[in-house]
């Protein structure tokens, strides 16, 4: 009982490590350019990369100015 | 006995040899690293983000976050045994969900807006419909051996669930029925995110590995290795080709599911505590990372280093979550408190 479903399991692994290896692999250095290239096009509207304008922040209280 | 034991060694050189033409398949393709690529980008400088909201009202550890798709609610778990949706631009507590069992691991907001989920020790995965008069369980998902780590609402008719019975689970919620079952980790699941075409998820567990699931098939499709202790959060990055992992060793680092290896590691000689939770800012370039050592880091996610901090909690920081419009993050920690910030 035992051994065949040890048997089984190998069986199983043998197929999924099959599926694993089959992948189309891409080269880190293109996988990397598109990253960045995401990042950048996209880091204008990142609020928390540029910072968000003090009159409309949402999780700020709105506050009375007070000339100091 | 003979036969099987001669199968059983041939299984295993089989298995071997594709470990090996993984591995040879993946250095095949490593060219180059994410940091040497980023050397010509310029530097995010130090990221300082103000506090700009303490949300009392739970009464023990939280163990929880989620936001809602209108990055305005949000919800949050505490084993207090209550889940609390929050308005974040008021400070209000909106509604206070009573939970059957105070061991909580994990909440979720549907995209509707209209339900939550949560689950924990109690192994099940309850459903509550927020939008009633007083919060209604709709459904509870009693299959699970294991506790609930993690769950998410694909629509207000399916969630998946990630268990410490080493599976992750696709539900019916109008049958209340599994209809896919993904089993192939060796451990618990910790952690689970689902891509942004909703194609696909991932999975972190126990195992130390992270692996990427299709969704409809229930096949395991790649497995990514590296850490060398429990994966306990994951997260997609926005352009769906990679992923970012956190964990008990300390570190984190980014998969490109592409190239089928990991690209970067986020790690610090003087971070000695492990990462519980992971959030990605809008354009992905950074990552909030809560550590046990009470703090919330921010590293660069091209050039791998780390430029903030988020300091504040008098304990363990357990779940991080940034909004769908990127305006904020929110940090949420053992010393019972939630914290905005930008």
């Amino acid at each position: 009982m035992t051994s065949n479903s040890n048997l089984s399991n190998m069986r199983q692994l043998v197929e999924q490590l099959k599926l694993e290896a089959s992948v189309e692999r891409i080269k880190v250095s293109q996988a990397a350019a598109e990253l960045q290239q995401y990042c950048l096009q996209n880091a204008g509207k990142d609020a928390l990369l540029v910072g968000v304008p003090t009159g409309s922040n949402p999780f700020r209280e709105p506050r009375s100015c007070a000339i100091v | 006995m003979a036969a099987e034991k001669a199968e059983m060694d041939a299984l295993k050189k089989e298995c071997d040899g594709l470990r090996a033409q993984i591995e040879a398949a993946r250095k095949a393709v490593n060219d180059g690293s994410m940091s040497a690529a980023a050397s010509g980008v310029a530097s995010v400088g130090r990221v300082q983000l103000k506090l700009r909201k303490t949300l009392k009202g739970h009464l023990a550890k939280i163990y929880a976050m989620h936001w809602s798709a209108d990055s305005r609610q949000m919800v949050s778990a505490s084993q207090d045994g209550k889940l609390l949706i929050w308005d974040c631009f008021t400070g209000n507590k909106l509604v206070a969900v009573p939970l059957k069992s105070a061991w909580v691991m994990s909440v979720a907001f549907a995209p509707s807006g209209n339900l939550v989920a949560s689950g924990g020790l109690d192994n099940i995965c309850t459903v509550y419909n927020i939008k009633a008069a007083s919060p209604k369980t709709l459904r509870e998902l009693d299959a699970h051996t294991g506790y609930l780590s993690c769950c998410r609402f694909l629509s207000d008719t399916e969630i998946l669930t990630a268990s410490g019975d080493t599976t992750c689970c696709l539900w019916d919620l109008e049958t209340g029925k599994q209809k896919v079952i993904f089993t192939n980790h060796i451990g618990d699941c910790m952690s689970l995110a689902l891509s942004p075409d909703m194609n696909t998820f991932i999975s972190g567990a126990c195992d130390s590995l992270a692996k990427l699931w299709d969704l409809r098939e229930g096949a395991c499709k790649q497995t990514f290795s590296g850490h060398t202790s429990d994966i306990n959060a994951i997260s997609f990055f926005q352009s769906g080709n990679a992923i970012i992992t956190g964990s008990d060793d300390c570190q984190c680092k980014m998969y490109d599911l592409r190239s089928d290896q990991e690209v970067i590691c986020y790690q610090d000689a003087s971070l000695n505590a492990g990462v519980t939770s992971l959030a990605l800012s809008s354009s992905g370039r950074l990552i909030f990372a809560g550590y046990d050592d009470f703090n919330c880091h921010i590293w660069d996610s091209l050039k791998g280093e780390k430029v903030g901090v988020l300091s504040g909690h008098d304990n363990r920081v357990s779940c991080t979550g940034v909004p769908d419009d990127g305006m904020g993050v929110c940090t949420g920690s053992w010393d019972s408190f939630l914290k905005l910030w930008n």
